[in-house]
């Protein structure tokens, strides 16, 4: 069994990619809580493709790509933000235009590189064997940075996603708050680029947050839950591609999807059993 | 920004708990008052009443700060609303998502968030207050429980526990009855008198004109404009409710005096936030 587990650390980029997946489970599962909660999803999912642009543009000039990513995503969530404010489009309305525009323009650019499908393949679904040192300290940075935030303002975020009447009648600076978060999501994209990709992002935001909510209904307990199923997942998608040899952020994420269907179906089933209980003890 | 210190706004205690002054709300083309003006005293209790889209939204918007009004004045102890952090605002139920993982005792501290101030955790005596509203509508044992647990009634007890708990001295409750049984609406009406004789003020939207009649001791018909505004037996007229409701409202003679029936069965004319 240790040996099993031993194997794969010999390797140093098994240790980085290792660091690297652990790390991106739990700051997109705690941010993912409130993308959930506030009915984000959507928005989740195009942000991740919307920065393609922005990757490839830092690639072709040699910049860090997570600056390239970090620049688009921030400037694509509040212009979204602001884009839906105005109320003449609806918000999933403006968001999808923006979405699949800015999702072509990258695709476009990235197409005149030679590299092209590989390239493509390790943006859309991730490298994290390819995870260097200064990647790591990328990851760590922003994601220290992420976690607190939401730690600095746990409670106003509360109110926002609870009742954003609440909000506004307690005099929280509820429209800063707004923009706060959609830049945390921006942010956490970028952490999580190398780990899973821009495809698959959408199951890092949601599916640990999910399978948290079916276990507990305490917003911290619902948090550190959610951090403690998405990094237990990629670790375990990470070894899962090791030892049967298929890609690593699909293998995450199917981990992670197999542990949601697990809770929810036995959650379903021990509720049917008590409820099967309940009649049992009515009709006696 | 009023959270960094969470100190209320000052409170002139000589002006009027909440007066509106000439107050119109336009979004775009719509109007959805217009030259609105009234006066609430501390421990006054009003119903507002009116046809679906008559603005009873718009209206509680106003007081609480969400919209500006395009003119006239709003004023609450005698200063606008919007550094304010005493009124307390009761929604209706079904615009809350219950399966929010928040206990009891969690939706209740909420209310307090405004005093806390930002960067700074609850104290004991946040926690005190806390229970303390929570033992005012009987939910102290309850404190643990999983909002998504409660009945209706308790959850509209959560409610005003919340606005206790944010020490709210104007509370404004968007039909706070509708969907509860007798018990349940017994229990509010008794927090809400219990409310008022410790020097709060109310202001009830409800769609039922009989509640409002028999419950409240002012009543507020409006359609857009105020078209009557004081007791029920002045407010509640054959001639206002006829000016309120238009074709909407038939009155048939009864045993005992008239029969009135409105079509407001259910809520509506919403404005999102902001």
């Amino acid at each position: 069994m240790f040996e099993w587990l031993l194997e794969p650390l010999q390797y140093g980029f098994m240790w980085r990619a290792l660091l690297a997946s652990a790390m991106t489970g739990v700051i997109c599962s705690v941010i993912g809580v409130y993308v959930i909660l506030q009915g984000m999803a959507f928005f989740g999912d195009a942000l991740a493709h919307i920065i393609l642009p922005g990757i490839v543009v830092a690639y072709l000039v040699g910049w860090p790509l997570a600056v390239g990513a970090l620049i688009v995503g921030i400037i694509a969530a509040l212009g979204i933000g602001a884009l839906s404010r105005r109320g003449e489009l609806r918000e999933d309305t403006a968001i999808g235009i923006v979405f699949a525009g800015s999702f072509a323009l990258g695709v476009a650019l990235l197409s005149t590189v030679s590299t092209y499908a590989v390239d493509l393949s390790h943006i859309l679904f991730g490298n994290v064997l390819a995870v260097s040192a200064q990647d790591l300290w990328v990851i760590g940075g922003l994601g220290l940075l992420v976690l607190l935030t939401v730690g600095a303002f746990y409670k106003e975020f509360m109110v926002l996603a609870f009742d954003a009447t609440l909000a506004v009648v307690l005099r929280l600076p509820a429209t800063f708050l707004r923009y706060l978060l959609l830049v945390l999501i921006a942010v956490t994209i970028v952490v999580a680029l190398q780990t899973v990709g821009i495809a698959l992002m959408l199951a890092m935001l949601v599916t640990p947050a999910a399978t948290a909510q079916l276990l507990t209904r305490r917003l911290w307990r619902m948090m550190l839950l959610a951090a403690a199923i998405g990094s237990l997942s990629n670790i375990t998608g990470l070894y899962v591609s090791y030892y049967i040899n298929i890609a690593s952020g699909p293998a995450m994420v199917l981990v992670m999807t197999a542990v949601f269907l697990a809770v929810f179906l036995l959650r379903s089933g021990r509720n049917r059993l008590m409820e099967n209980g309940d009649t049992a003890r009515n009709a006696a | 920004m009023n959270s960094f210190t969470g100190n209320d706004a000052p409170h002139d205690a000589q002006a009027p708990a909440l007066s509106m002054e000439h107050v119109t709300v336009r979004y775009g083309n719509v109007t959805a008052l217009e030259d609105v003006s009234f006066i609430l005293r501390r421990g006054d209790q009003a119903a507002v009443v009116g046809p679906n889209g008559a603005g009873k939204s718009t209206l509680f918007n106003a007081v609480a700060g969400i919209v500006k009004p395009t003119q006239g004045r709003v004023k609450i102890y005698g200063s606008g609303p919007d550094r304010h952090i005493c009124i307390g605002y009761v929604p209706q139920r079904n615009r809350i998502d219950w399966r929010f993982p928040a206990s009891v005792f969690d939706a209740v501290m909420m209310g307090r968030i405004g005093q806390i101030g930002l960067f700074r955790w609850p104290n004991r005596k946040d926690r005190e207050k806390v229970r303390g509203a929570l033992a005012q509508v009987d939910m102290l044992d309850l404190a643990d429980r999983p909002i998504g647990d409660l009945s209706g009634g308790q959850q509209q007890r959560v409610f005003l526990a919340r606005a206790l708990a944010q020490e709210a001295e104007l509370l404004l409750l968007d039909e706070p009855f509708t969907g509860l049984d007798e018990p349940s609406r017994q229990a509010i009406l008794t927090i809400l008198q219990r409310l008022c004789a410790a020097g709060a003020t109310l202001l009830v939207a409800t769609h039922d004109l009989q509640q409002a009649g028999e419950l409240f001791p002012l009543v507020m018909l409006i359609n857009r404009t105020l078209i009557a505004y004081g007791p029920p037996d002045q407010v509640l007229t054959s001639e206002t409710l006829g000016r309120a409701y238009g074709s909407r409202l038939h009155i048939v003679p009864a045993e005992q005096g008239e029969l009135v029936l409105t079509d407001t069965c259910c809520s509506g004319g919403r404005v999102p936030v902001e």
